[in-house]
Order: structure tokens, then C-alpha cells, then sequence
């Protein structure tokens, strides 16, 4: 690593939306010749941070130098031009164009203004062989792989005398050996001296090819690091924001006895049960009047498992029973028939329908389930909003208000109406405190400790930990997609080991099977 | 004052009120270019006068977007209603006309079975390529309405055919109890439609599709039936609307019949209040509509508007509509003439319903 | 976000494909194009674009043409424009490109027609026009113009109405049902009927509306008519179609067709010389749709470098109550 003068550096920078404060007074520098991770969770700034440097947004205060010169960007285009360029997640490139099309679009090389596509193969095949790929350049983008349309991404990159690279989750939807790839060309344009930023959910990629580690939280900034200075727990410490003493230091919650409640058959019990790009195959039981705990970073898997249990989306394969006889979980219709209900994390755009006043909103996966032909009589209806509205106490109480006119955590007590009115024998709770005010918080964790003391087994997901240690039997954990352990909530389980497990992947002991 | 003020408001605030003041304003205009314009009288023992006309001659529109209004809320769309109007109506002349006794009930009742059972095979084509194969419905819908052109000349032979049929003449131009049967049935159909999505609980699980398709999918609906049907529907109401039209003047046409009807009945549904992105749907507004769209064309023909005129002032009388509709621009009209800053709602800014 | 459906893209590409193919076909049938370029076997191809099939009249028209070119041994590419511009433009394209030898067609309208008329001139390939013309200031862009004079036709219905009213005392009350806004035969009726009844001041206009030549068309604006006009004596109207809906509204209105008010038409097809003969109607002014054969012999003449009359009137008479009784068994359209 060459230790000299950064090459790009940000200072004070601040940058707010109506109603939200995005960046507050962040510093960032990005040193020649170096792999820079920028680690946070989602909502933490890192794509601001971004669009702010790539001129996307203005900022409200701060200043960028580049080479010790002052800039500001008017927006990507520009700051491509001046050598700092982005490779996006998603690949924003025309898979029907050819790979040398690809490289060039834009800015092809032309002579009398024709394009010379001689030339732009040739400069194609050059640029490749730099990154030592071998690829015919006059086939079409979409023939080849993901990972190699994201190299060719990067080619065209640094074509333009790149001197900053930034790439934005560029390994989300590659698998093993793709990264590889990935980081070898990484690797090397950092012994040319490139500096790269690097976005990742991966920790493991983060120690693999990181030079240091810049850290945002809430849109501050929480540290500068080396990558050795800095062990994977400390790291999803500062991303969560707890040190580990503190999160000890919560009330002592009370133990759930896993024992008394893993009698007897299983209410639903999965086994290799995965889907490609989004969770490795898994295997979980779940007992009723049992909580289920899942814990792991976001982007973890945590909500894919959710949608797999509930026949959101479709497993690749695996064997399902509910009460003990084969079943199938491939759509929500057969998943509820089954008495399994999902409140998505996604209340917007996966849970409530705005349009539909409270009660409809209420009434709405019982009435589904029934069938349109035959409605809820209308009284029942009243019986059952009335009852759920004063249990949960909704707000504003009638029920015939739009639901879009309703709090976040209101609309989410009615979410979760909507399900215990078809008295599921399986909630699936993703998320169901987030955003909430800390009341609605606490009435939604002592509801769901009552439901499973009445019988009701529940899978709770939340980042929280102690939110999670307080209210589960036992405590499933997530990280890069695969569920690494399922621990028992005994007297030895505390936020520590949940950390660790997340971080490593190993401490911990399996608590089943 | 205070209570008036209220009162007042929550007139105006009925989502009713702005498309029913334009009707009213439209028939004021004509009452005072000719005052005789809203008399009624009887005639050969029917009521007859402009008013009359104006609920039959929207009896056919009111059909049609009342199936549109379906479609529209499951956030769909349904271009071919024309061309389904023309296919039913040439069916049912075609098979009349071929008989030896066009008077026969029997003769009548089997042409219009006829029509609606291949109206109901065109709802089920639209139903499935939406539905079930996942196309887009402007484009799946688009593929019939050009098609059923085609089809409906084909059924002529590019002939007008004229037929001499009392009971089918019956549809369109028959009485009872003084008015005509057309409005009856339309009125029958607006009740049963209703009747058959609030009654059940089918209105609310289309809205529910057209207003957030992936969270009804998550509470288990299962949405392709639901949106199959409607497009089921919409082919039913337009097939009896095609009854109607060619009725009307005892012959099928197939070039001409329900010509451009498909963006009138759109126009009836916005105008009635539905969201053109799906959602909640008000059958009322859209029988409203409909009756402000043939109120228009009929002010064309009484106040004797040049025809060379007559596009751009019904599109000028449309535009207006639209605009006196939209909440934004009723807000910003309001705030300019007085400083008072208009309701606010609860928390979120409600979602405008009307395209403008 | 994820996808509500999960259908693969092939499956849904090849459900949209079936549909085309669909549309393909079955607007294959409506048009009896049959496709491929002229070939050189001596026979004439002629590219004709219709107006639509608006009207009893028009398949006649079509009728005429498709019988007149078979008798002939002229290869027909016939296309249904479906009364909009742009689709004949699109049509007399196809035949440009495909090489006929003579094109022919009925304008929807009067204006707009210069840039594609060039193009055939261009291409060398005569063009007819039928039935309808158009208003390019460059008469070279056509060969000829074979049809009615709808200017005559208005006129002699004027001409026919001055004469039974020359006797009339008072006022004269008129309303008039317009063919299709901006079209040929709706102006030229309108211009040659006004012209005639200006020769009897007490004959007078007092409204005029569009019908769209459709039998709805004329029914809807009739029956706004009688409820604003408290006294018509007249009705003319731009075609059979358009006087057969007004019938209806006419008679629902208490009053009696033909007597009360009087009606006055142009065309002649059957359905009109019907109410004719019944006394419905009063009086058609005859627009001869049996232009085939003419058009067959003007095309081979084109074709052949002859020179032909830029204006070619088709053969046209008139009819009163008595001689459509004469004429209507020997009618065929």
C-alpha cells in the first residue's frame, strides 16, 4: 500500500432531505493505491455520501478536493471526467449492445463524425487485456455472465483515466468464484495505483481486500480504520452502534424455557429449503407458543427466509411439514391456508393499501381467504374492527378512515390486525417495530409475548438484539445468507454471543441439532 | 356563518359535487340558449324531450363504462370495448337478418345469446392474456380492439346490416312506463354491477389489487381471478351496449358501431372520480360521466355548433372538467382569491384521483 | 421490489407473437390484399384504397370495383383505409413501393395529399382518383378524377326544392345533415345546394349539423333538430344512411315523414329508394356507385399512355316517390 497524499477528500460534509438529516458533518479521504470500504447499514449514508461526491446531489456544507484542488461535481458525468468514476449494483449497461458497444457508448471514437468501429474494438480488446480478460468484443453484453458484465463495467470505467473507482455493491449478485475474478482485477488496479472505494454487506469481503474501513451511522461518522486495527466484531459494533458492554447492561429479560415448548410435533418444520441469490438452503422447526428469534445484519437473508416461509417467493427445493404431514408453502394463498400469516417490513409498498379505509384494511386477508363470493357480513365486520382497534388502540379510531392517513406505527398495528383476525397459528413478524415510536413498540412486544403464551408460535425479525432476546424461545442467526447457528435463549445466551456469531459465523454453540 | 361555512364544505367536498355542478352547469347553458330545452312532454304516450334523448343516447356509454370502471380499478385498462360493442351488435343483426320471421322472440333471444356467449369468449381472451400471461393490458387490449374490427366487418361482409326485428328494435328504442327501455336497462345493469361488487366482497378485493397489487398478493389474494373476471365483465357490459347501439338504428355496422366508445367510457370513469393507476372506483361517478360526456355532444347538436368547432369545444369543456376536479388546482384557484389556507388533511397529503 | 407475476419473458414474448399473428390473419381477411409485387405478365395491377364501408353506398362502391376488375382481368390489390388518412397514405405507400402499375383511390378527405401523390409521380405510376377529390393546386398529380359531381348532385336536390316551393308564401324552414366533417361530398353537397335554393329567398337554412354519415349519426343530431326547431319543413340530407336515422327520430316526434316534413337525400342506395317508394323520403339525388367498369377502362388507358379527360363524370340521374317505384326492383344495391 503506497502511503502518500490522498488523492480525493471529503470535510464537513453535511446534506439533509425534507424531514431528514442525511449526512452530518462526515470526513472521508480515499489514499492513492488503496481499497477503501465504506461500512454502514442501510440508511447510514453511504449512498449519499456517494451521490454527493459523484455530483448527483449538492451538498448543504462541506468541501471535496481532488489532487488537493477543490471540486464540485455538476453530476456524474463531470466527475467521470475528472477521472472519479462509479460502478453501480444494478449494471446500467445495454446487455443487447456488444461488449466493445458497451465500453464506447457515448463516446466513441469518430472520424468526420462516423463512428470508427475498428477502432473501438481495438481499443476494446486493449482495455481488456489490461484487466486480463479475454472476451470477444463484438458479442452482445447479455452473453456473458453477471460478474463479467460487471468487469466490463469497470473497463469502461477506467478508461477514462480513472484515478478514483467506486464501486457500489458490486458483488450483491455474484457468486464465489465471480468474486474472485472481481477482486483480482481490484487488486490490480490498486497496485496501479487506482484508489477504490468499495461498498459492501459482505464482512468477509470487507477483511478479504480492504485496505481500511470508514464507518457511518445515521448519517455521522463513526471512525477511520485500518483493517487490522479494526476485528470483525468491533466492526459490526460501530455499524449497530452499541459497544458490547452496554447491550449487556439491558434489563435482564426474562428466559423463555425452550424445553417446555419443543415438545411434541413441530407446528412447521422446513429442511433444505433455499432459493438462489437470495438465502442458502436452511433447516428450522418451529413448535406452536413458540417465538422464534431471527437476528443478522441487513441484507442478511433475514426477510428472505420470512418470504420463503410465507410462499412469497418460491423455494429452489426443500421438504416441508406442517404438523408433522407433508405440505407446501409455494404461494401466500396455501401458506395462510396452512394458518401462517406475514407482516412485511415493506409496510408501503407490501402491507398496507393505501386507498382502503382502516376496516378494510383489517378485514382484508380473512376476507381473502374466504373467498370474494362470500363476504364478512357487515356486523361481523364491525365486531372484529372494533375489537382489534380498541385491543391494539389504533389511532384515529375510525375505521373508515384511509389507511394512508394513519402513523407509520398505526398502520402497522393494523397490519398486524389484519393477520390475528384470521388467527394464524404462525405469525411471521419482520420488522414489526421499526420506525415506531417506543410506546407502539412495547405494546407490539407484549402482544406477541401474549399470543405466544396463548399458543401462537411466532418468527421474529428485528435488528434489535434485545428486542429479540427479550421475546424468543431460541434465536436463529443470519449472515451472508445462510443461517449460521440456531442458539438456545438460555442463561448463556447474551447480545455478545448473538454479535459474535453474527461477526464470525462460528462462536457459539448449535442449539439444534 | 361558521356552520354554513361547514356545511358548504362539505359540500363541495363530496367527491360528487364538482362533476355534478358542471352537468348542472351545461344544462343551465342550454335552458338559457333555448328555454324550452329541459321541458318534457308526452308524446304517443312516451315522455320525450332533450333530457330524455340525453339519458337514452348515454344509456350505451353507461354500459360500457361501467365495465371500464372495473378494469380501470384493478389498474388495468380495456381498449377493445368498442370493438366487442360492434362484433355483438353484427352478431346479433347478422343472425336475425337470416331469419325468415325476424319477429320471432325466440329468433331475438337466441341472436342475442349468441352475441353475448362470443362477447363472454372475447372477455375470457382479454382476461387471459392479462391475467394469466402477464401481459401489459394496453397492449393486450389493443390487439383485440384493432382485431374486433376486423372481425366485426368480417361478420357483416363489410356490409351495413339492416334489419326489421320489433323485439330487438326493442332494446334500443322500446318504453315502458313512458321512458325508455334503454334507460331501464342501464339502470338494471348499474345496479347489478353494484350489487354484484358491494354486495360481495369482489369491489373491495379489486381495489385492493388496483391500489397495491403486491400487498394484496401477501394477504392471499389471489388476484389473477379477480382481474380475469373483470375483464369478463367489462366484455359483458359491452356486449349489451352493442345491443343497444345497433338496435337503436335497426341496423349493425361494424365500422361504425361503438367507434372510439373506448375513450369515452375512460373519460367517464376519470370524470366520475376513478384513479386511472387503479383503486378505489365509484360507479356513481361514472354513471355521471357518462351522462356529462353525452350532455356535451348533445349541446353540440341543439345549440347548433359548427361541426369544425364542435372537437375543440368539447375538448375545452373536458379539459375544464378534469382541471375543476384535481384538488391541486381547485387549491391553488382557492388560495388566490382568498388567503385562507385550504383543509389540511389528518397526515398524509391524500392522493389526488384525477389526472389532469 | 419483486415481480407480482413470474412468468418467463420467452413464454410471454411468444403469447404476444400469437396474438400479432392473430391480428395478422384476421386483417388479412378484412382486406383481399394479396400481397407480393406486380408481375410482369402483361396484366395490369391496380392498387386501390377505399374510403371504409361507412355505408351501403361504399360496399357497393367496393362491390363494383372488385366484380369490374375481375371482368376486366386487372389484378386488384384492394385496401380498406377505415376512414382515416393516414392509413390510405399508408396504403398508396405500399403500392408505390410494391410497383404498381396504376393506383386508384377514394380520399378520405380534400386536403393533405400532395406529398404522397408526389411520390407516385415521382415513382411514375398514374393515379386515379375516385369518387372523391381532392384539393391539390398541381392537377398534374392525377391522371383524372372519376366520380360524381357532388356540386351537381346538391344542386339538383336545391333545384328540385325550389321548384316545389316556389309557390310557398312564408318562410321556408331547412335543416341540413352534413357528411363527415371536411370531406369532399360534405362540402360540395352543402356548396351546390345552398347555391340552388338562393334562387328562392323564403328558403332558408337554419341548421346545420354533422351526422357522420352514419345512420346513428343522423338519427342523435335529427332528433336534436326537432326539439330546437319547432318548425322544419325540410330536411336535406348528405346521404341515404344519414336520412334513413332521421326517419326515426322524425316519427318519434309525432310528425310524419315525407308529408310534414319534407325529406330530400342524396345516393339512391336501396334502403333509401325503399322509403322512396314508401313516401317516406321525397326526393335522391342519384351518386352512382357502380364506377367499376369506368374505372377499369380508365385505368387500362393510363396504363397504356393515353390521354384521358382530367374530369370524368360518372352516369347520374334523380328520383321522385313514383320512379323509384319503377326503379326499385331493378335495383341492386
Amino acid at each position: 500500500m503506497t502511503d502518500n497524499r490522498p488523492v480525493l477528500t471529503m470535510t464537513g460534509i453535511s446534506k439533509s432531505f425534507p424531514g431528514v438529516r442525511a449526512l452530518h458533518d462526515v470526513n472521508f479521504r480515499l489514499l492513492p493505491g488503496e481499497v477503501h470500504a465504506l461500512m454502514g447499514e442501510n440508511g447510514a449514508g453511504k449512498s449519499t455520501l456517494i451521490k454527493v461526491l459523484t455530483g448527483v446531489y449538492d451538498t448543504d456544507a462541506g468541501a471535496i478536493t481532488l489532487h488537493g484542488e477543490p471540486v464540485s461535481f455538476a453530476g456524474p458525468m463531470q466527475a467521470t471526467a475528472a477521472g472519479v468514476s462509479t460502478v453501480y449494483q444494478e449494471v446500467n449497461l445495454c446487455t443487447n449492445l456488444s461488449v466493445a458497444e458497451n465500453i464506447f457508448i457515448g463516446r466513441e471514437p469518430r472520424l468526420l463524425g462516423a463512428v470508427r468501429w475498428g477502432e473501438v474494438r481495438r481499443r476494446a480488446r486493449t482495455l481488456l487485456a489490461r484487466l486480463e480478460l479475454d472476451l470477444d468484443v463484438s458479442a452482445p453484453l447479455g452473453s456473458y455472465s453477471l460478474a463479467i458484465q460487471q468487469m466490463v463495467a469497470i473497463a469502461r470505467a477506467i478508461d477514462i483515466q480513472a484515478r478514483v473507482l467506486i464501486l457500489d455493491e458490486p458483488t450483491s449478485s455474484l457468486d464465489a468464484g465471480e468474486v474472485a475474478q472481481l477482486f483480482r482485477i481490484m487488486r490490480q488496479l490498486r497496485d496501479e495505483g487506482i484508489a477504490i472505494l468499495f461498498v459492501t454487506h459482505f464482512l468477509d469481503q470487507v477483511y478479504e481486500i480492504a485496505d481500511r474501513i470508514t464507518v457511518l451511522r445515521n448519517g455521522g461518522l463513526v471512525g477511520e480504520y485500518t483493517t487490522t486495527e479494526l476485528p470483525q466484531l468491533g466492526l459490526v459494533e460501530k455499524m449497530i452502534g452499541k459497544e458490547l458492554d452496554v447491550l449487556e447492561g439491558i434489563e435482564e429479560h426474562s428466559r423463555r424455557d425452550l424445553a417446555a415448548v419443543e415438545e411434541g410435533t413441530p407446528l412447521v418444520a422446513v429442511s433444505n429449503f433455499g432459493r438462489a441469490g437470495a438465502v442458502e438452503p436452511f433447516s428450522l422447526t418451529i413448535h406452536a407458543g413458540e417465538v422464534v428469534g431471527l437476528a443478522g445484519l441487513l441484507g442478511s437473508g433475514r426477510t428472505e427466509v420470512a418470504r420463503l416461509l410465507f410462499g412469497a417467493d418460491r423455494p429452489d427445493g426443500g421438504q416441508v411439514t406442517v404438523d408433522g404431514r407433508p405440505s407446501s408453502l409455494r404461494t401466500p394463498a396455501q401458506a395462510i391456508d396452512h394458518g401462517v400469516g406475514f407482516c412485511s417490513e415493506n409496510r408501503r409498498a407490501e402491507g398496507i393499501v393505501a386507498d382502503l379505509s382502516v376496516r378494510e384494511n383489517l378485514i382484508l386477508a380473512m376476507q381473502a381467504a374466504r373467498g370474494w363470493l362470500r363476504p364478512i357480513p357487515r356486523r361481523r365486520q364491525d365486531e372484529l374492527v372494533d375489537k382489534y382497534i380498541k385491543a391494539l388502540t389504533i389511532r384515529p379510531s375510525d375505521p373508515e378512515v384511509p389507511v394512508r392517513n394513519l402513523s407509520g406505527g398505526n398502520q402497522q398495528k393494523v397490519l398486524l390486525a389484519r393477520w390475528l383476525i384470521t388467527e394464524p397459528r404462525l405469525l411471521i413478524l419482520d420488522e414489526p417495530t421499526r420506525g415506531i415510536d417506543i410506546g407502539a413498540k412495547t405494546e407490539i412486544q407484549k402482544l406477541v409475548t401474549q399470543l405466544s403464551d396463548g399458543g401462537m408460535a411466532v418468527l421474529f425479525i428485528s435488528a434489535e438484539l434485545e428486542e429479540v432476546l427479550r421475546l424468543s424461545h431460541k434465536v436463529a442467526v443470519m449472515r451472508d445468507r445462510q443461517m449460521v447457528a440456531q442458539l438456545a435463549n438460555d442463561d448463556t445466551l447474551d447480545a455478545d454471543r448473538v454479535m459474535q456469531t453474527i461477526a464470525s459465523g462460528s462462536h457459539g454453540e448449535e442449539a439444534d441439532r | 356563518m361558521n356552520d354554513t361555512m361547514g356545511r358548504y364544505r362539505a359540500m363541495t367536498g363530496h367527491r360528487l359535487f364538482w362533476p355534478a355542478a358542471v352537468l348542472v352547469v351545461m344544462l343551465a347553458a342550454n335552458t338559457i340558449y333555448r328555454p324550452g330545452f329541459l321541458s318534457i312532454e308526452l308524446k304517443d304516450g312516451h315522455l320525450y324531450g332533450s333530457p330524455i334523448d340525453i339519458l337514452r343516447l348515454s344509456a350505451p356509454l353507461i354500459l360500457v363504462a361501467l365495465g371500464m370502471t372495473l378494469v380501470i380499478s384493478t389498474g388495468g385498462i380495456d381498449l377493445s370495448v368498442g370493438s366487442v360493442c360492434a362484433i355483438s351488435g353484427a352478431i346479433a343483426c347478422m343472425y336475425i337478418s337470416r331469419q325468415p320471421d325476424q319477429d320471432s322472440l325466440p329468433v331475438v333471444l337466441t341472436a342475442l345469446a349468441m352475441a353475448m356467449g362470443v362477447s363472454l369468449v372475447l372477455g375470457t381472451w382479454n382476461g387471459v392474456l392479462v391475467a394469466v400471461i402477464g401481459i401489459q393490458p394496453i397492449i393486450a387490449t389493443l390487439i383485440l380492439m384493432v382485431a374486433g374490427r376486423g372481425l366485426a366487418q368480417l361478420i357483416t361482409q363489410g356490409q351495413i346490416i339492416t334489419i326489421n326485428s320489433d323485439p330487438f328494435r326493442a332494446i334500443g328504442l322500446g318504453h315502458l312506463l313512458t321512458l325508455p327501455l334503454a334507460i331501464f336497462i342501464a339502470l338494471a345493469a348499474a345496479l347489478l354491477v353494484a350489487a354484484f361488487t358491494r354486495r360481495t366482497a369482489l369491489g373491495m378485493i379489486i381495489e385492493s389489487v388496483g391500489g397495491n397489487a403486491e400487498a394484496s398478493r401477501l394477504a392471499g389474494i389471489r388476484s389473477g381471478r379477480v382481474i380475469f373476471l373483470a375483464y369478463v365483465l367489462s366484455a359483458t357490459c359491452a356486449a349489451v351496449a352493442g345491443f343497444m347501439m345497433t338496435a337503436n338504428v335497426s341496423s349493425a355496422d361494424g365500422n361504425a358501431v361503438g367507434l372510439w366508445v373506448e375513450l369515452d367510457a375512460i373519460l367517464a370513469v376519470v370524470i366520475g372520480g376513478t384513479s386511472l393507476a387503479g383503486g378505489r372506483f365509484f360507479l356513481s361517478g361514472t354513471i355521471l360521466g357518462a351522462l356529462i360526456i353525452q350532455t356535451l355532444t348533445t349541446t353540440v347538436y341543439a345549440m347548433n355548433i359548427s361541426p369544425q368547432t364542435s372537437l375543440l369545444f368539447k375538448a375545452v369543456v373536458v379539459i375544464a372538467v378534469c382541471l375543476i376536479q384535481a384538488p391541486a388546482f381547485r387549491a391553488r384557484f382557492t388560495r388566490r382569491r382568498s388567503s385562507a389556507p385550504p383543509p389540511s388533511p389528518i397526515a398524509d397529503k391524500p392522493k389526488e384521483q384525477v389526472p389532469a | 421490489m419483486r415481480k407480482m407475476r413470474t412468468h418467463s419473458a420467452p413464454w410471454r414474448a411468444a403469447a404476444v407473437l400469437a396474438s400479432v399473428l392473430l391480428v395478422g390473419s384476421v386483417a388479412a381477411c378484412g382486406n383481399s390484399d394479396t400481397g407480393g409485387g406486380s408481375k410482369d405478365d402483361g396484366k395490369i395491377t391496380l392498387g386501390f384504397s377505399q374510403v371504409g364501408a361507412e355505408s351501403g353506398w361504399r360496399t357497393a362502391n367496393t362491390t363494383s370495383i372488385k366484380d369490374a376488375a375481375t371482368a376486366a382481368g386487372i389484378e386488384l390489390k384492394f385496401d380498406d383505409a377505415q376512414q382515416k388518412q393516414e392509413n390510405q397514405i399508408k396504403a398508396i405507400r405500399n403500392y408505390i413501393q410494391q410497383k404498381v402499375d396504376v393506383i386508384a383511390f377514394s380520399p378520405v378527405v380534400e386536403s393533405g395529399w400532395d406529398t404522397v401523390l408526389k411520390e407516385a409521380k415521382d415513382a411514375d405510376i398514374p393515379v386515379i382518383l375516385t369518387d372523391r377529390s381532392v384539393d391539390s393546386a398541381d392537377k398534374s398529380l392525377y391522371k383524372t378524377f372519376l366520380g360524381s359531381d357532388f356540386i351537381k348532385e346538391g344542386r339538383l336536390a336545391g333545384e328540385w326544392l325550389v321548384e316545389q316551393k316556389k309557390t310557398a308564401s312564408g318562410p321556408v324552414n331547412i335543416v341540413e345533415l352534413q357528411g363527415t366533417t371536411g370531406a369532399a361530398p360534405a362540402n360540395d353537397r352543402k356548396k351546390g345546394f345552398a347555391e340552388a335554393i338562393a334562387a328562392n329567398p323564403n328558403l332558408k337554412v337554419i341548421a346545420s349539423q354533422t351526422g357522420d354519415f352514419t345512420r346513428a349519426g343522423g338519427k342523435q343530431v335529427m332528433e336534436q333538430f326537432l326539439k330546437a326547431n319547432p318548425k322544419i319543413d325540410v330536411l336535406f340530407a348528405h346521404n341515404d344512411d344519414m336520412g334513413l336515422g332521421a326517419l326515426e327520430a322524425i316519427t318519434a316526434a309525432g310528425k310524419v315523414p315525407g308529408k310534414d316534413i319534407t325529406i330530400i337525400t342524396v345516393d339512391a342506395v336501396k334502403d333509401g329508394m325503399q322509403a322512396l317508394a314508401d313516401g317516406k323520403f321525397n326526393f335522391i339525388a342519384e351518386c352512382s356507385p357502380l364506377l367499376g367498369p369506368q374505372l377499369m377502362d380508365l385505368a387500362k388507358k393510363v396504363h397504356a399512355g393515353e390521354e384521358v379527360p382530367a374530369r370524368i363524370e360518372t352516369e347520374e340521374t334523380t328520383f321522385t316517390q313514383e320512379q323509384a317505384k319503377e326503379a326499385l326492383p331493378n335495383r341492386k344495391y
